[in-house]
């Protein structure tokens, strides 16, 4: 594997980029793996790098049916957070965001993680009273926040509506300085090279088919480049994460919605940090290359159909336009859509399945990017070992039978 | 703007519909003793098939429930009927 450095760059642009070297192997699966682990976007990724890294299980395999990163990897929105309510949730997200903060130099790759911070406006006296225990919640666990009033949330965001006719006035809001954006597919392509440099095999278009098992164990699975065996297979499959569980004969509380997004054309810099306004569910940040990237809330009905569709691109761009007036004749340059797996509470499920030898990490819903390289590591540790690590434990699946929910739904107000 | 059909009223906007839940799960009777992980599985499992799925939905406007029988990864609706009779 070439390191890459500013050296690297120089010297190979003298040598007319010839020395460089594929980024990580296109092998040919083997019959039989330490571990497998379906589906090669972040989480799957970021799993086989700590399986090698931080337990030294390198003979692994990650399989994917499409093109890695392709999936809701490819298709969020980059933004990277840790402002939630519940202490396991703050300590799940904050985790992962401390990670972040080191992945560029971990990784030896740039993931562009631009720490621009985000604010969560308030838009009358009761929700300022909300974003005032947010803070304090957020604090509490451990995590940066500010209570920002009127003037503050526009010293930072001047873009915004703060004129008479604005439908719900801005009051103040939430600020979390940490929070930021990163480059999404540079997060599966870092993790992709970083685990390949150590020997994982990451296998594109290998679809699986069926799971093997013998004496009530999932030993193995039927792909479309033949059968692999495994000793431990984990499921990063996220939307999809139903389809693998049924091939289990488990269900799993989990329904599958899509998420749309939109980037527009573009523009000079208008916007240099992660603006949600819940009352209109749109959220907005700018990128490096000037599109803005714009996200909303779920579609209203259940799919697995990866694409946009009307209604919801209407709520979220007329929610835009009543925050944002002066985007209001900015173009659309594209939109998309991503197949989330949504859970009764909002929070993950990382744990075991059900069906013995296939573990599972999904339910991350509509936030599933920033948590990469934390979902990866405990996911890691509990396919290395057989148990949960401390950050994870809580959102073992037991939790919808023992009635211990996480309900960030409600206490974090995600709007879906 | 996707059209969906309403038994009672006919085709209508997609927005004044709401997804109820799936079709076929029925209340642990609680006249005996419901363990917990039956009261688990009746509150949140979900079967979440991709393809062919048959559905509670409520269409908003004339609150009645009904059954829709659709494809999640197409999005076609294949029939709509009443949860009156033998839909279930």
């Amino acid at each position: 594997m070439t390191r890459y450095s500013a050296f690297t760059v120089f010297r190979e642009g003298l040598r007319g980029q010839k020395g460089w070297d594929k980024a990580w192997r296109s092998p040919v699966p083997k019959p039989a793996y330490d571990v497998v682990i379906i589906g090669a976007g972040g989480h799957g990724l970021a799993t086989a790098y700590y399986l090698a890294k931080n337990h030294g299980i390198k003979d692994v395999a990650v399989i994917e049916k499409g093109w890695l990163g392709g999936g809701n990897t490819g298709r969020n929105t980059t933004v990277i957070r840790s402002n939630y309510f519940y202490p396991e949730s703050a300590a799940l997200y904050d985790f992962s965001v401390r990670l972040y903060e080191n992945l560029s130099r971990e990784l030896n790759y740039n993931v562009m993680f631009s720490q621009r911070g985000m604010v969560v406006t308030a838009h009358s006296e009761p929700e300022m009273e909300m974003a005032a225990r947010q803070v304090n919640a957020m604090r509490l666990n451990g995590v940066d926040a500010e209570f920002l009033d009127r003037d503050q949330v526009r010293k930072l965001a001047p873009l915004l509506n703060y004129g008479p006719d604005m439908r719900y006035p801005i009051h103040g809001g939430v600020f979390q300085p940490r929070a930021g954006t990163g480059r999404h597919d540079a997060v599966a392509w870092g993790f992709a090279r970083a685990a390949d440099a150590q020997g994982v095999d990451i296998i594109q278009n290998c679809q699986v088919l069926e799971l093997l098992t013998e004496g009530g164990r999932c030993v193995g699975v039927r792909t479309s480049q033949g059968e692999i065996r495994a000793s431990a297979i984990g499921a990063t499959v996220a939307g999809h994460s139903s389809v693998i569980a049924d091939m289990a004969q488990v269900d799993l509380p989990i329904t599958s919605y899509a998420l749309q997004a939109f980037v527009s054309e573009p523009l000079k810099p208008v916007l240099d940090t992660v603006v949600l306004c819940p009352p209109f569910g749109t959220y907005i940040s700018q990128s490096d290359k000037g599109g803005l990237v714009i996200g909303g809330g779920l579609d209203r009905v259940p799919s697995y159909g990866q694409r946009g569709n009307l209604p919801m691109q209407e709520a979220v761009l007329a929610g835009l336009v009543e925050m944002m007036p002066a985007l209001a004749s900015v173009k659309l340059l594209r939109h998309w859509a991503g197949i989330v797996d949504v859970t009764p509470d909002s929070s993950p499920i990382i744990g075991p399945s059900g069906l013995e030898g296939l573990y599972l990490n999904c339910g991350w819903g509509t936030g599933g990017f920033k948590a990469i390289p934390a979902g990866g590591y405990l996911f890691a540790h509990l396919l290395a070992t057989g148990h949960h690590h401390d950050l994870s434990r809580p959102f073992d699946p037991v939790r919808f039978t023992t009635g211990h929910l996480i309900d960030e739904g409600a206490a974090s107000g995600i709007a879906h | 703007m996707q059209i969906f059909p309403c038994p009672f009223c006919g085709p209508r906007n997609e927005t004044e519909f709401h997804f109820a839940g799936e079709l076929g799960k029925v209340r642990p009777d609680t006249g005996k003793e419901v363990n917990a992980r039956d009261w688990a599985t009746y509150l949140y499992a979900q079967r979440n098939e991709k393809g062919l799925v048959r559905e509670v939905w409520l269409h908003l406007t004339c609150s009645e429930l009904f059954v829709m029988e659709r494809d999640s990864l197409t999005m076609d609706v294949r029939a709509s009927k009443s949860l009156r009779g033998d839909a279930l």
